[in-house]
């Protein structure tokens, strides 16, 4: 256990090993190690948010069915509603139409009676004419007796 | 256990392997000799240095913030380790750029260093001995110690580079007037008859820290290495007792080394952080 010029050498050496660790060793690894660190940290935070975001879209799905049933139903009530309404307005019209047939249908019977009584009025006053004709055995001028033949129609009626 | 030519004896064979290569050729015969340096030492602690730091850089260039290997997994566990420590003990974030890296390095480093002693104790020293030879030399005089940091010379080396980086930082954190007046008034108080013995004790704590920073680690190598080479010597006595002694003993003692470097390495480390922690705080 002698001390010699060793000793000067080894603590060169010692410091030039140190300066050589801090300048290409230590640097790279730490910042590995810290980058490392982050990128654990930003993945938790990753995964907390996608767990966040998970639940808030389940959260929205059930809002959304849950709007999708409540506007189904208004769609369904609605077009039951207006069904009905075209129902409604079918049968009023149907009730119209027949009520105007019938109408109509009473109207021309009412006419064609009027005039089968007024042809029958007629061939009445012709059958009287010629009764009277044959009874009276002359000729009767119509123009003269027509107002006779009015009053008898009127009569008839 | 240079078994061919004259077999040396117990005594030979444990100083043999205690004497360093040098520059010289010789054993060192003064206790300090500025003009000899251990040839042996700075081959194996520079080599192990830059196997350290290639090691580290190999891990540092490939490193990537997605899943790491396993290579970089366990760079990336000591960069951990000596950061929170580091962060634990020195709370200036800008001295921790240099003092963590050094701290790493100081580890890693020792901790390869003292694994020197896991080979086993001949093995580098006998193939030294061949080229030696082999070179004309004389294999008695082939010196050889794979240990750098059972060198008191290498670890007192690395122990006053910790002292002149707490100096540095003395200064640089509480400025030249702080600290001086801080090496005269603490621990004991402001007043001038404290003067003296405030210096004083700030000089034998610098003068205790650094000498048994180094001698700590150099002291648990050394004897973990003399150990080694006693349990060859059971061994080389070529009796069932002493190969059997050899290999229990041999198991045993490198077992317990393991926690021994490791432990060593670490508390190394460990002080070198807390030393240069103090440096930035006022007593």
């Amino acid at each position: 256990m002698n001390l010699n010029a060793t000793l000067i050498a080894q603590l060169v050496v010692f410091f030039i090993l140190a300066w050589f660790t801090m300048k290409f060793v230590w640097p790279p690894i730490v910042k590995a190690l810290d980058e490392r660190a982050k990128k654990i940290a930003d993945g938790l935070a990753a995964a907390d948010k996608a767990k966040a975001d998970l639940a808030l879209a389940e959260k929205k799905v059930v809002e959304e069915l849950r709007k999708a049933r409540e506007s189904a139903g208004d769609v369904r009530s609605s077009a039951e509603k207006q069904a009905s309404q075209l129902i409604d307005e079918a049968r009023a019209e149907a009730t119209r139409i027949i009520a105007q047939a019938r109408e109509a249908a009473e109207a021309e019977a009412g006419a064609a009676a009027q005039r089968a009584k007024e042809a029958l009025r007629d061939q009445v006053a012709h059958l009287a004419v010629a009764g009277a004709e044959k009874i009276l055995r002359r000729e009767i001028n119509t123009q003269v007796h027509a107002e006779l033949l009015a009053n008898l129609k009127q009569e008839l009626q | 256990m240079a078994t061919e030519g004259h077999a040396p004896t117990a005594s030979e064979y444990v100083v043999h392997h205690l004497t360093h290569l040098n520059n010289t050729g010789h054993a060192q015969t003064s206790i300090v000799d500025f003009s000899v340096i251990n040839l042996d030492s700075m081959f194996y602690s520079i080599t192990i240095g830059l196997l350290t730091v290639f090691l580290l850089w190999a891990a540092a260039r490939k490193a990537t913030s997605g899943v790491p290997g396993r290579f970089q997994g366990i760079v990336e566990i000591l960069v951990e380790m000596v950061a929170d420590q580091a962060k634990g003990i020195i709370h200036s974030a800008e001295s921790r750029k240099f003092v963590a890296p050094l701290a790493l390095t100081v580890f890693v480093w020792i901790f390869l260093m003292n694994a020197m002693d896991l080979l086993p104790v001949d093995l580098l020293p006998r193939i030294w001995e061949g080229i030696y030879a082999s070179a004309g030399g004389d294999p008695a005089h082939a010196y050889q110690r794979v240990v750098p940091t059972a060198d008191l010379s290498a670890t007192l080396g690395m122990s006053i580079g910790v002292l002149l980086l707490c100096l540095y930082y003395n200064i640089k954190i509480k400025g030249m007037s702080g600290w001086v007046h801080e090496l005269f008034t603490a621990p004991f108080g402001s007043h001038p008859l404290l003067y003296p013995i405030n210096f004083l004790m700030q000089m034998i704590e610098f003068l205790a820290k650094t000498v048994s920073h180094g001698m700590r680690l150099f002291g648990n190598m050394y004897a973990g290495e003399l150990i080694f080479i006693l349990i060859a010597l059971l061994g080389s006595t070529a009796t069932v007792f002493g190969m059997v002694g050899h290999v229990v003993a041999g198991t045993i003692w490198a077992i317990f080394h393991i926690l021994i470097i490791t432990l060593q390495a670490f508390i190394f480390m460990m002080l070198t952080l807390v030393y240069i922690g103090q440096a930035h705080e006022g007593h």
